[in-house]
């Protein structure tokens, strides 16, 4: 246990990255893969926030607001892919959407 | 050790547990029960925010991730009426990316961590990020990228009505 610097919130940020992207690759329904874009998005905005702190400059956190904006965006749009898709499809599962698949 | 450590050790001990309860449950497969994690997950990390005194983007990030972003989810998971993902065997193909890219991460994340000079704790943290800053940047040095945002806020509006339309021509 030592003091909380820079280093500790990159690690967390970067444990938090890992687990989005074991999400993103394991999981198999549309909607948690979602999620884990979720926590990977906001893995890096803790990694800029915590950049910004211990840099002294408050650019990261101007960054990490644009970036909340455009993942509410993604989110909007991604959500209303995967409602077309599943009236078309009657599925949310990857495996179930494979007829791009070589 | 101070509070402020004891809380950063309770704020992220909080937000992994959350977070890698979002994508492996071994109570659940329920899409909502990952959607009510992440809530959480989101929220303690607000609590990191206000520790690195971010507290304009902690409020934000409750405000739009854990409130309108996670009722979207919602929504969409009432929406779909999704059956619970069944328990398959992991695809060995899966696991072995998966691995291999968290490896590559951690190879350049150990990398930079050890070529970079620990910063000193406790130097002159004067950067406060409240609102009134953090404004004041946002329309003078990043008005052009803010303006740029509405714009791609309305295009995503115009394009999710498109999308949500009865019928897709």
């Amino acid at each position: 246990m030592m003091h909380a610097g820079l280093e500790h919130y990159m690690v967390v940020s970067f444990l938090l990255f890992s687990i989005g992207l074991l999400g993103v690759v394991a999981r198999r329904n549309l909607l948690v893969i979602y999620m884990s874009l979720e926590l990977m998005l906001n893995a890096a905005n803790l990694a800029l926030v915590a950049m910004s702190r211990f840099n002294g400059n408050l650019d990261g956190q101007v960054l990490v607001f644009f970036i909340i904006t455009v993942a509410a965006a993604e989110v909007a749009v991604g959500l209303a892919l995967i409602v077309a898709l599943y009236r078309k499809r009657q599925s949310a599962h990857v495996e179930d959407l494979t007829s791009l698949k070589f | 050790m101070t509070t402020q450590d004891i809380f950063f050790y309770l704020f992220s001990a909080l937000t992994l547990l959350c977070g890698s309860l979002v994508v492996v449950n071994p109570f659940s497969r329920n899409p909502v029960t990952s959607a009510m994690f992440l809530v959480l997950t989101i929220t303690s990390m607000a609590g990191l925010f206000v520790l690195l005194h971010a507290f304009f983007l902690a409020a934000v990030q409750i405000l739009v991730y854990a409130g309108a972003v996670m009722v979207l989810f919602l929504f969409v998971i009432m929406l779909l009426d999704l059956k619970e993902e069944q328990l398959r065997r992991i695809k060995a193909f899966g696991l072995v990316s998966g691995g291999a890219s968290v490896a590559a991460i951690l190879g350049v994340f150990a990398m930079s961590l050890s070529r970079s000079k620990t910063t000193p704790v406790g130097a002159s943290l004067d950067v406060e990020g409240a609102t009134r800053p953090l404004g004041k940047l946002l329309f003078t040095d990043y008005v052009l990228p803010f303006e740029l945002l509405s714009v791609l806020l309305l295009v995503a509006m115009v394009g999710v009505i498109l999308l949500s339309r009865r019928e897709l021509k």
